[in-house]
């Protein structure tokens, strides 16, 4: 189990040490949050859906940790290329610890960063409505967290060196973010949008939080606790696999 | 000995701490390592030495537990690095050709991590880590980040990292490469200190033939993935009627220049079709 914390430990380590990594990564969600909660915002309420920030929010924070989890994920690359991949593969450990920690690791930071974006966005005026669900809320961003950064691992276990990348920022990354129900209600959609939107793992972690923060659900809480974690011990599944098959 | 640890079999000769029978390694069509058979005494310094591409490195990784050989049997310790790959692993220590360290961290989280992930405890891994610093010359260093070090620190911090959990052997795939002789002198001189004192089997590969002739006992030369002559330096420079290692080895493999075999050969299919 030292393994598991040491991996954890390093990932933490890592992550406080890299300030220009912290902030970097709060670009792209504030800009989502305030371009698009304050553009769209009046079109929203228009239509007779509320306020947009209120709903975009649990999308926003998703999408944070969407992104930082399969980076974190991905770093396994780095590590090949710079080489420390292999101090840890001939490590007295078995390979699934390894992953674990990695993964453990990775998700702590992405939910950190989750917690960070979730701090801000009062600044653009979203409100709890239920103060009580805040614990709940937590289990779902540490889902999400989980789920992706298991999945950046299976990636990057896979993957030779970075030229890759781009390849899966375009058509796995986005397209996970955009078809989660982040930023538009799952109502009335077309049928093939409805079909992509409920094969994608980040779309109950969207309605999960946006279950436990505002108290609408599209599925219902416990469909995504349950999707969520079977997904999750998949990945992890998978990824402890593939990691363990890495030859260098 | 054998009584006390059941799972370990029982060397007939009980001396050997590495013992290579007929091992084969196929790549798709390419042989890389076409059956050799070695063995490596307890407490030995043995030189592995050969041609770029020779196999060198392709050994080194089976005997690590990093790659499967195609046939044939290695005992490690004891241990069979396939079936018992922890126990494997816990024998011996390495330092890779390429770097190994996290260049985020700190020297001394370096070395503290990799106590952490042998289970080396607490206490002896904060005394061992000062211990070795010092001895390898970075305990000064200790709290600055690996990236910030030059290419020499870099290779004497794995150094003193290999040994931490206190392993039987010690592999090194070309430790003193690409470093100036000052620094190169130092390596063999940490290394030969820690064999004499610590009984530390070293096992290594170089194309320093000055220097394996130096530091070596005993040498064994591989050519075409082929054991071609083994035996200490004298007996090699006998046999082949020359004046220095360096000759012997020119006789014994040739004034050819060789390719290196592409990284990629030991890419697993997998990982090749998802390139493409």
């Amino acid at each position: 189990m030292i393994a598991i914390y040491t991996l954890w430990l390093r990932e933490i380590k890592k992550y406080f040490r890299s300030k220009s990594r912290i902030i970097g990564s709060l670009g792209q969600p504030i800009l989502f949050l305030f371009a698009l909660g304050f553009g769209l915002g009046p079109v929203f309420q228009k239509a007779g859906q509320g306020d947009y920030i209120q709903f975009l929010v649990p999308g926003i924070i998703s999408m944070s940790i969407l992104f930082l989890a399969i980076f974190s994920g991905i770093s396994v690359i780095w590590d090949r290329q710079f080489g420390f991949l292999k101090e840890t593969l001939v490590a007295p450990v078995p390979r699934w610890q390894i992953m674990l920690g990695r993964t453990l690791g990775g998700a702590t930071v992405a939910i950190l960063q989750g917690l960070i974006v979730f701090a801000i966005s009062f600044l653009a005026g979203f409100r709890i409505v239920n103060p009580m669900a805040m614990p709940l809320a937590f289990v779902y961003m540490a889902l999400i967290a989980l789920i992706f950064t298991a999945l950046g691992t299976a990636i990057a276990s896979v993957l030779e060196d970075m030229h890759g990348f781009q390849l899966i920022m375009n058509f796995l990354v986005m397209p996970i973010f955009f078809l989660s129900g982040a930023l538009f209600p799952l109502t009335n959609l077309p049928k093939i949008l409805n079909i992509l939107v409920r094969l994608d793992p980040l779309s109950y972690g969207v309605d999960g939080l946006r279950g436990t923060l505002e108290g609408i659900s599209q599925f219902g809480l416990l469909t995504d606790f349950c999707v969520l974690s079977v997904v999750m011990l998949v990945f992890i599944a998978i990824g402890s696999w593939l990691f363990n098959k890495i030859q260098v | 000995m054998g009584l006390c640890c059941g799972t370990r079999l029982i060397f007939t000769h009980m001396e050997n701490i590495i013992e290579v029978k007929n091992i084969v390694k196929k790549f798709k069509e390419l042989t890389a390592v076409d059956d050799i058979s070695f063995n490596v005494k307890k407490g030995e310094i043995f030189a592995f030495l050969g041609p770029n591409g020779a196999g060198k490195t392709t050994t080194i990784k089976m005997l690590t537990t990093l790659s499967e050989p195609t046939s044939g049997k290695i005992l490690l310790n004891g241990f069979d690095p396939q079936k018992q790959q922890e126990k494997a692993r816990e024998s011996f220590g390495i330092v890779f050709q390429d770097p190994s360290l996290d260049e985020e961290l700190t020297a001394y989280e370096n070395m503290d991590m990799h106590g952490m992930l042998y289970k080396v405890k607490a206490n002896d891994r904060k005394e061992r880590t000062k211990q070795l610093m010092t001895f390898v010359e970075l305990w000064d260093r200790k709290n600055d980040l690996v990236k910030h070090f030059s290419g020499g620190m870099k290779r004497r911090l794995e150094i003193a990292r290999g040994f931490l959990h206190h392993p039987k052997i010690l592999f090194l795939d070309e430790p003193t490469i690409g470093l100036d002789p000052q620094t190169r002198n130092h390596i063999w001189e940490y290394l030969k200190k820690m064999n004499k004192e610590e009984g530390t089997t070293v096992f290594l590969t170089t194309h320093y033939m000055e220097e394996a002739d130096k530091v070596s006992d005993r040498i064994a030369i591989i050519d075409h993935g082929k054991i071609i002559a083994q035996g200490t330096s004298v007996e090699l420079r006998e046999k082949t009627k020359t004046n220095s290692l360096e000759e012997a080895f020119l006789v014994l493999t040739g004034t050819a220049i060789r390719e290196e075999v592409p990284k990629n050969q030991a890419m697993s299919g997998r990982a090749r079709a998802w390139r493409k």
